[in-house]
């Protein structure tokens, strides 16, 4: 047999060894800063927390001590007025793509706007809302922050609703079609109920998005040191509050801020993560008990 | 079929029951309800985005027309104080900090999508890649709290004089290092933008078919050749797609670059020295604004932006689409 | 006539996806210059079998193999083989056409010849016009050598694929039902192209096609659920056979 050892034989198989080299070397090199923001998001962050920092107000400054409950109340309030305006606009538009006029003029300059608004900066959205709500109000609100926030969550919720509905099959609809149901009946009663998995997860997955910003928020919301609930005045968010805290020189301040990264980076994650089980409940089950079955056959 | 159903509808009623929606409104007319209902919403989103757009225009008109547009990007003259603003540095510094960002991060992503998908055991690569994909979902704010007390540290004590000791004479590497500026805000972009790379190449990997995989090896190609022959080479032009979005998520990137960034308005030939992006300018400057013609400004500024990463946003769309037409055969 | 030398044997192979165990203790001997056919029902095993003389099973996650190919003598799951070698020496044509989308007819036919760098460009100028004469293409694509090789019919691309594997001159070729993703006119050429190929190389071709191993094979394997029924010279097993098993299946009563 004509077994090579020649030079280039060694230098192919040292290319090989050195290119593997490489990718698990780009492996550690993307995984370790991610690890260590994930440890000093916990350490430090779990750290700070108290009782306080969930139930009081910020104390004057210079005073050790004090929490954030108005800030996350603050993103609570604005999420829900982004999600309460975006939501039903994003799911209606969604479904327009997907089932109403394709291919039209209207749809594609539609279609066209979403992608549009997918790929603004959100520092962009926040002049957007500034222009739209700050100026004519001539105040900062929480209104204003609360449209920005439904600009970031639109585009999402439209195109996840879009995406999935086109994943129903045609007969479906012809089988509602077929028993005299009118159209819009038939998608409105049986497709989009048929598919509310999905699209929840898609409104769950906008929603964890628009909570961890702080772009739009910065100049719309702008943000305050004390509670407040009046949608016609400024709001405080953890996002906002997390940036204040963290550009000051108190000590105390940065500590909540990153007590307040840790709060944020639960809620978004924890959303994120959540929303993701549901969809791929049955694939995750499947993983678990194929990764039991290898574990066992290790011990065995 | 449709048809038959509806205009059936209209000749006999449909029979009360089970059908309690039924309004004594025709079917036929009920559908053209709705599908005005759902037009009219999808014109208000075409035309609210609209306004938006040109109402954004009229914001900076005012800078426009004191500076004039070419003159303003063409300056790096930023004075509030003065009410004198030019934007070159803001350009400088958002094109010079996504640009080196995407030389670090391009390389690493394409490395690691090929690690997760060619190297590692699926369930292995599966728990991975999620957990790259989670970086993606980290808020912005936690990278930057990061980027100021972590790795502007690490930048300033260690990256720095390990960069003077070998690199120190090229004029990227000059002047002292506060920690932040632009190299920083560079690192940092450079982690965000990994996850957008990496899903894009991942995907455009899996649509190799596994028999060119295996022609390769049955050729007597090494994995390495394997990789290079059957995935990296077909796939180039959907990793340029990926490698653009990256491009345009780093161009839009805001709050972990402007709290890294050390917002300087001078432009400086060192990545040590600090300085300002589109963004970071509009982050910081836009809540204080008290001239209208700085609001003007930052707004004219944000135009740029806006417009830059549409562009470089629809480019890499169009690449990947050609991409994935070309192999929906 | 002189007897012909034994170049690739397996020995008690065994091959394993997991737990499951697809190919069960195979033993066969093939001879230089012969066409080897392999047949059976779908799902006996025999592309695992066949994917498992060139170490090329392996590469599927899970899946190992058990036993001995030895070619020219020599063990290769031996454990200081290096598969790349192996490969080099064992030649593969896969079930549908599948040349390299990113390279040019003439870059298809050479690049084994370029991985193990050869660079001369007059000697791989020489070896591509040699090897797509031999696979009866040259005339075909004489003039467009810089075009993409996708840009060829299915029965061209599978010709090329068949240039692309003797020009590193394998003493072994597989073949994977390499007609059954074509038409019958181009399934006639590759055939006729089989018999040229006898000349110089042994032929290992798995079908599911029974005329055609009739047409081309000198012997013949019967495979059923990865257990080895019958083989011998391929007039006896299709004229002759021992088998119930395999008469059953040749005229159509199973499988």
């Amino acid at each position: 047999m004509m077994i090579e050892t020649t030079n280039y034989y060694r230098w192919r198989k040292f290319k090989n060894r050195f290119f593997q080299f490489l990718l698990i070397m780009a492996a550690i090199a993307v995984l370790t800063p991610i690890l260590l923001i994930v440890q000093y998001t916990f350490v430090k962050g779990a750290g700070s927390l108290n009782l306080d920092f969930f139930t009081n107000l910020p104390k004057p400054v210079g005073e050790v001590g004090g929490g954030m409950r108005h800030a996350i109340l603050g993103t609570l309030y604005l999420v829900a007025i982004g999600a309460a305006i975006a939501v039903p606009i994003g799911i209606m538009a969604g479904i327009y793509l997907a089932e109403f006029d394709k291919k039209s003029a209207l749809s594609r300059i539609l279609s066209f706007a979403i992608d549009l608004l997918t790929g603004v900066p959100s520092i962009i959205v926040g002049i957007f809302a500034y222009i739209l709500l700050v100026v004519p109000m001539k105040s900062f609100n929480a209104m204003a922050g609360g449209v920005a926030l439904s600009i970031i969550i639109l585009p999402i919720v439209t195109r996840a609703t879009e995406e999935i509905l086109k994943l129903v099959p045609d007969h479906i609809r012809e089988a509602g079609l077929a028993l005299g149901i009118p159209r819009w009946k038939v998608i409105f009663m049986i497709v989009v109920p048929g598919s509310f998995k999905g699209i929840f997860t898609g409104v769950m997955l906008a929603i964890s998005r628009a909570a961890g910003e702080t772009a739009p928020l910065l100049f719309t919301a702008f943000g305050n040191m004390y509670m407040s609930y009046r949608i016609d005045q400024p709001m405080a968010s953890l996002p906002v509050q997390i940036y204040n805290y963290a550009i000051s020189p108190f000590e105390d301040w940065q500590r909540q801020a990153w007590g307040g990264a840790f709060v944020l980076i639960i809620i978004v994650l924890g959303i994120n993560l959540t929303s993701r089980a549901i969809i791929n409940r049955n694939e995750l089950i499947n993983f678990f008990s194929e990764l039991k079955k290898k574990l066992n056959s290790k011990k065995a | 079929m449709e048809q038959t159903v509806t205009q059936k509808s209209i000749k006999n009623p449909a029979p009360k029951g089970p059908d309690s929606f039924h309004l004594g409104i025709p079917f036929k007319l009920q559908d053209k309800i709705n599908v005005w209902v759902l037009r009219t919403l999808a014109f208000a989103i075409i035309t609210m985005l609209a306004t938006l757009i040109v109402l954004l225009f009229k914001q900076s008109g005012e800078a426009v027309k004191e500076f004039g547009l070419w003159n303003f990007i063409s300056t790096d003259n930023w004075n509030p104080v003065e009410d004198e603003f030019g934007g070159l540095s803001f350009l400088y510094g958002t094109t010079v900090s996504s640009l080196l960002a995407l030389a670090i991060a391009a390389p690493v992503s394409v490395a690691i999508a090929l690690f997760l998908n060619e190297m590692l055991p699926a369930w292995l690569g599966k728990i991975l890649g999620l957990f790259v994909e989670m970086i993606a979902a980290i808020p912005s704010i936690v990278f930057g709290l990061w980027g100021i007390y972590y790795l502007a540290p690490f930048v300033k004590n260690t990256l720095t004089p390990m960069l003077k000791g070998s690199l120190g004479f090229l004029p990227l590497f000059q002047g002292p290092s506060f920690g932040i500026g632009m190299l920083t805000a560079s690192l940092i972009l450079a982690i965000m933008i990994v996850p957008t790379i990496t899903s894009i190449c991942r995907e455009v990997f899996k649509t190799i078919p596994g028999h060119q995989k295996e022609a390769a090896l049955a050729l007597g190609a090494t994995r390495y050749e394997m990789i290079k022959l059957a995935i990296l080479s077909p796939s180039f032009s959907g990793i340029m797609g990926g490698v653009v979005l990256g491009f345009g998520r780093a161009l839009g990137e805001t709050m972990a670059v402007a709290m890294v960034i050390g917002n300087s308005t001078t432009i400086s030939s060192s990545l040590l020295a600090p300085a300002s992006t589109m963004a970071s300018v509009i982050a910081n400057e836009y809540a204080e604004a008290d001239s209208d013609l700085h609001v003007a400004a930052l707004c004219l500024v944000g135009i740029f932006l806006f417009v830059i990463t549409l562009i470089i946003n629809f480019a890499a769309r169009s690449i990947v689409w050609h991409f994935n037409r070309k192999h929906a055969r | 006539m002189e007897e012909a030398k034994t170049i690739l044997s397996t020995k008690n192979l065994e091959c394993f996806f997991g737990d499951f165990q697809a190919v069960k203790g195979i033993s066969i001997d093939y001879k230089e210059k012969s066409i080897n056919a392999i047949i059976g029902p779908s799902g006996c095993g025999k592309s695992t079998y066949l994917r498992s003389l060139n170490r090329i099973h392996e590469e599927i996650p899970g899946a190992y193999n058990k036993g001995e190919v030895n070619l020219l003598g020599k063990n290769i799951y031996e454990k200081d083989v290096d598969p790349v070698l192996i490969r080099r020496n064992i030649g593969m044509v896969f079930q549908k056409p599948n040349p390299f989308p990113s390279l040019s007819i003439f870059d298809n036919v050479v690049i084994g010849l370029k991985l193990q760098g050869v660079k001369n460009k007059s000697l791989l100028q020489e070896k591509a016009e040699h090897s797509l004469r031999k696979a009866a293409l040259w005339d075909e694509v004489k003039d467009k050598l810089n075009k993409p090789g996708t840009s060829l019919s299915g029965g061209q691309q599978q010709r090329l694929c068949i240039a692309r594997t003797i020009a590193v001159d394998p003493p072994v070729i597989l073949m994977d039902e390499p007609t059954s993703a074509l038409d019958p006119i181009a399934t006639a050429s590759i055939e006729e192209l089989m018999m040229e190929l006898k000349k110089e190389f042994c032929v290992i071709i798995v079908t599911h096609n029974m005329q055609q191993a009739a047409r081309v094979a000198d012997n013949t394997a019967f495979f059923v659920l990865g257990e080895l029924i019958e083989q011998g010279a391929s007039e006896q097993i299709f004229t002759n056979p021992k088998q119930k098993k395999t008469e059953d299946y040749i005229t159509g009563r199973f499988g």
